[in-house]
This record gives structure tokens, sequence and C-alpha cells, in this order.
């Protein structure tokens, strides 16, 4: 909760809920007919409509990326650290647009809402979204918010998937594409987490084929598994030892199996507070999308040639420790945009966090986020008309 | 623009695609894709110099050339550039033939070490030289690979390498008629523009 806002955050912001009507076709071969995308917005649009931003959310995420919804929330959006005034994404300059995905379980359409057909819960029966519908359904949110080029479109980790999507997908929508610990498909070893996730909510006694809604329950020891699994391969191993070592909450031994050291704790914490604020076919449904995620896969696993059509320029940053979307995967990115000749800068930040870093205002990530952000910022048109770019 | 730039700025054909191994702050990219259009990235791993490229508009990459240029296929570029590097190399010969490999032509440059003042400073002072221009000892220098000109041209001859350009000059990039009477001795810093 904070006492005052500070001077560098967007501050007290309110989501507004866009209904679509118009048939949204999915990659599975489903069409929703009729969808709501809840968003949040901060900044101002300036005249030419050139300043607009995109915000791609990662797994848990949703529109609330910045500022607070009042003055007793704990926390600020999730990307407080990098959206705001004089920040990276700087809301002084830009017209920021952030949102929940479709099949999400913050306002958006998704397992929890009704469907149609049977005015009940989709639950299990909620079309499974892939990366491309859920940048189709961005691309429809842009055009209804008269948008018709994103100055830049940015994520991380899922979000950076997206991101680069768009610049497949809709070449001449989006002069920037951000992409942070992210990759251009999931590992094996990535899907096997994501299996132990799902396995973990599905087998929960509670889950009930997905309709647990109909039971009056939840799947909350499966998802509190999953979000436990998760969160071990968001953060390094450094990390961990850094934040709990071998610390025992009571200073001995207690020769049971109730958990002692302190990482056992905090792990329970996470998991408990996420599986009583988040849905389980949500996130059976994004781990889903990661999964699927392969924009190569259409072209004989040649990333280049999957990125040719593309038009925008790249960054693209990597953190040391973060072996869930480790340097490797970037740097196969950003090796495959260079045989494409795609204009693309990379930085692979010493942090110590693991995959969670994308998320902290660590300095040097922050200043190289900043310059390219400011770039541009510079290129865009004045109130005059002319660029400050200097050249 | 620094005058060893203005040199290898006149060997970059408009519209080609260059690579430059340890860009530093960008300076010859910036000026090559405004004035000549070329598709340029930088390789760099000093974190300010990053920046500054960032702040330009150059396409940078965070890799320390040490680790090899394997991700890169062959024939990726028509130029690839090292300026004042290779001396600090771990292995120059195989950054040379790498550079050959994803290059059609290479531009490299580097210090003398055979230049009179180094000559001097070894033969009188019985020490290794230290200079305005080149101010390491020993101990802390960056540049673990010191040559001379010949030594590089007979890299050259060993290698198969064809020289298409040779330009010597002072320490501060200027062309002087003398030094084209022995180059090996007079010279401090040279240009080269090699091919297979």
């Amino acid at each position: 909760m904070p006492a005052v806002i500070p001077d560098d955050c967007v501050g007290l912001v309110s989501p507004e809920c866009i209904h679509f009507d118009h048939p949204l076709d999915l990659s599975c071969g489903r069409t929703l007919h009729s969808w709501d995308l809840m968003i949040e917005t901060y900044g101002e649009l300036n005249a030419d409509r050139s300043n607009a931003i995109l915000i791609c959310h990662a797994l848990s995420g949703h529109h609330h990326a910045a500022g607070y919804h009042s003055m007793e929330d704990r926390k600020p959006g999730w990307w407080d650290s990098a959206i705001g005034p004089g920040k990276a994404i700087d809301t002084n300059r830009f017209f920021v647009v952030s949102l929940n995905n479709l099949g999400g379980c913050h306002g958006s359409t998704g397992p929890i809402s009704l469907n149609p057909d049977t005015g009940k819960p989709y639950g299990p029966d909620f079309p499974i979204m892939t990366v491309q519908d859920w940048v189709h359904s961005q691309a429809l949110l842009a055009d209804h918010l008269g948008i018709e080029q994103w100055a830049a479109v940015v994520g991380g980790s899922l979000g950076g998937m997206q991101a680069l999507q768009w610049s497949i997908s809709y070449p001449e929508r989006l002069r920037h594409c951000v992409v942070i610990a992210s990759a251009a498909k999931l590992s094996a070893q990535n899907i096997a987490f994501n299996e132990v996730a799902r396995q973990a909510i599905t087998k929960d006694p509670e889950f009930h084929d997905g309709h647990y809604y109909e039971h009056d329950t939840v799947p909350r020891t499966g998802l509190m598994l999953a979000r436990m699994v998760g969160h071990i391969t968001y953060l390094s191993d450094d990390g961990m030892r850094e934040k709990f070592g071998r610390e025992l909450r009571d200073g001995k031994l207690s020769f049971d199996f109730n958990p002692q050291f302190e990482v056992e704790s905090y792990l329970q914490y996470q998991g408990e507070r996420f599986s009583s604020s988040f849905d389980a076919n949500t996130y059976l449904l994004m781990t889903k999308a990661l999964d699927y995620f392969d924009p190569a896969g259409e072209q004989g696993d040649n990333l280049a040639a999957a990125l040719a059509p593309a038009q925008c320029k790249y960054l693209v940053a990597s953190f040391t420790t973060d072996w869930r979307f480790s340097p490797e995967r970037s740097r196969e990115l950003v090796d495959a945009l260079v045989a494409a000749g795609k204009p693309v800068s990379y930085a692979e930040i010493d942090a110590p966090q693991g995959h969670d870093a994308f998320l902290i205002p660590i300095p040097r990530y922050m200043e190289v986020f900043s310059s390219y952000m400011n770039r541009i910022a510079d290129a865009l048109p004045t109130a005059k008309g002319e660029t400050n770019d200097a050249r | 623009m620094r005058a060893d730039l203005e040199i290898i700025n006149e060997w970059i054909a408009p519209g080609s695609r260059v690579l430059d191994l340890g860009c530093g702050e960008g300076e010859l990219l910036a000026h090559l894709t405004q004035e000549k259009g070329v598709n340029g990235y930088g390789l760099e791993i000093d974190h300010d110099n990053l920046t500054a490229c960032i702040e330009k508009g150059v396409s940078v990459i965070e890799k320390d050339i040490d680790d090899g240029l394997a991700s890169i296929g062959n024939d990726s570029f028509d130029t690839v550039v090292m300026t004042q590097a290779l001396q600090s190399m771990h292995r120059p010969d195989l950054i040379v033939d790498e550079m050959l490999r994803i290059g059609r032509e290479c531009i490299v440059t580097f210090p003398n070490f055979a230049h009179w003042r180094a000559r001097g400073y070894l033969a009188f002072r019985g020490k290794m030289p230290v200079s305005k221009f080149l101010p390491y000892t020993w101990y802390n220098t960056p540049n673990i690979h010191f040559c001379t000109f010949k030594d590089f041209e007979q890299l050259c001859v060993d290698r198969n390498i064809q020289i298409l350009d040779r330009t010597v000059v002072d320490h501060q990039h200027r062309h002087h008629w003398w030094i084209k009477l022995w180059p090996n001795m007079l010279g401090e810093i040279a240009i080269y523009r090699i091919t297979r």
C-alpha cells in the first residue's frame, strides 16, 4: 500500500472492458464469436497515433501492468518497474496499452466466462489459445483503439513470444519489437516442466475434468504444486541460495515432514497465494500456448525464413542465470535475425535473479531498455510535426 | 570521424552487409548506415559501448569474439571489420580464418610492434614498450598477441590469404610519404583489406 504515489508511477488507474462481436477464427479450428478484452492504458495517444506501445503479458500476467487500482493495493501492477513517467517505457512520451489475453482469468473472455451456447462457464471447453490467436485478437484491439502501427510491441517470457509473433504476422503494424527473457520455441525440458504443472492440476481430485466450478470447488492443491514447480524454475540456484540458504524457520530440525527450511515455507506461501487468485483452466491453457509456440516449425525449422517477412527493428535481452528461458535461446533468436538481415540489438544482462530478473529494475537492464525506448521516442513527431531525431 | 574509420569507409560498398567486430561506440557503423545505407551489425562486450551503440540506433550484439563466430553462417557478410582488436584476441589466426569464412572481404587494423619507437624502447631500456598510444604494462595489457606488419603478412602467406590493400599510417592515422620508405620500421598502424 503506497502512503503516497511516487512521481515515477502512473498513479491510480482503472481497467476497461472492451467487447468484440468480430468473429475470431482460432488456430484450433474453432471460432469465438463474441469476446471481451480487459485492458488498461497509461499516457496519452499523440495526434498522429504513432506513440502507442503494446505490452504483452507472461504466463500469469494480466492487464494491470502499472500503477495502483486503489490506495489500499498491496503492490502496483506487475511491470511497474519499467512503465511510468521517466521509466524505460516512459508514459510521458508513450501511450501504453496492456491487456489480459483471451483465456485469462482477469476479466477477458476465458474458461471462467459463460459459454453463450450452454449458459454455463466454458471450463475445459474453452478453446486452446495459441500465441498467433492472441496476436490476432490484439490486432483487433489495435483496430478498435485506432492504432494503425505500434511504435513497439514489448513483452517478456511468453509476452516476448507474442511480440515476436507480431513481427511475423503483422510486419507493417509495428516499428519495434522488444523480446525479453524469451525464446522462439520451448525446449523439451521446458515443456517437461509445464507437463508436471498440468499433471499436478489435472490429477487433483477437485479438478473434476476441469468442471470444478459446477462442483463449487477449485483444484487448489494441484494449482499450488504447479506454481511451486514453476516458481523454482523462475529463480536461479544462486538466487535461492542467497535468499534462503538452508535457513530453518525455528532454528532446529523437527524430525517430521512439516516445512522447516525457509525455502519450503516460501514456496508453500507463494503456491497457496497463487492458487487462491488464479484459475486452473487458465493455467493449463497458458502452458499449452507456451508449448505450441514455434514459428520456425512451419518453415522446416528455419527460424530465419520464418522471420523473413518482418520489417521492424528488434531489441532482444536475456539474463545470465535464467535457465527457464536461457541466454542460449535468445542467442538463437538473435542469430536467426542476423541471418535474416533484420536490425537487432542484443544485451545479456548479468543478474542473479534467474527468469524473474525481467520484472526487476536491474540498473544495466533498465539502462539498455531505456536507451532503446528513448531512441524510439526521439524519432516520434513533435507537436510541430517535426521529428526530434537529431539526424 | 577517426582517421582509420575514414579510410575503411572508402573500402565499403554502399548497401553492403557489414559486421564490425569490437565496434566500440558504433561510430563506423552509424556513419556507414547513414551515408552508405549499409546493413550493419556490431559485436561488443563493453557495457558502456553497447549502450552508446543503442543510443545511436546501431544494431549491436553483446558477444565475446573470443568465444568464436560459429553461429554466423559462411559468407553472411560482404565485409567484416576489426579495428585495433586483433592483438587482444586469444587466437588471432583463428579469428582471421573465421572472419574470412563469414565475410567475402575483411578489413583488419592493428598496431605495429616493430615500429622504431617500440624497437628502441626494448633495445635500450630492456623493458616491454609502454607509450601514450599503447599505455599498458605487460601484466595488465589486453594486447596479448602483438605482431609486426611482416608477421601479419607472413600469416597471410601461410594461410593463402590475399592482401587486396594495405595502408600504413602513424598513431593518429595520418599518412606520411616517408612511412612508405620503410613501413615496418616507420609505420605505427596498418589497415589491411584481405580476402580468401
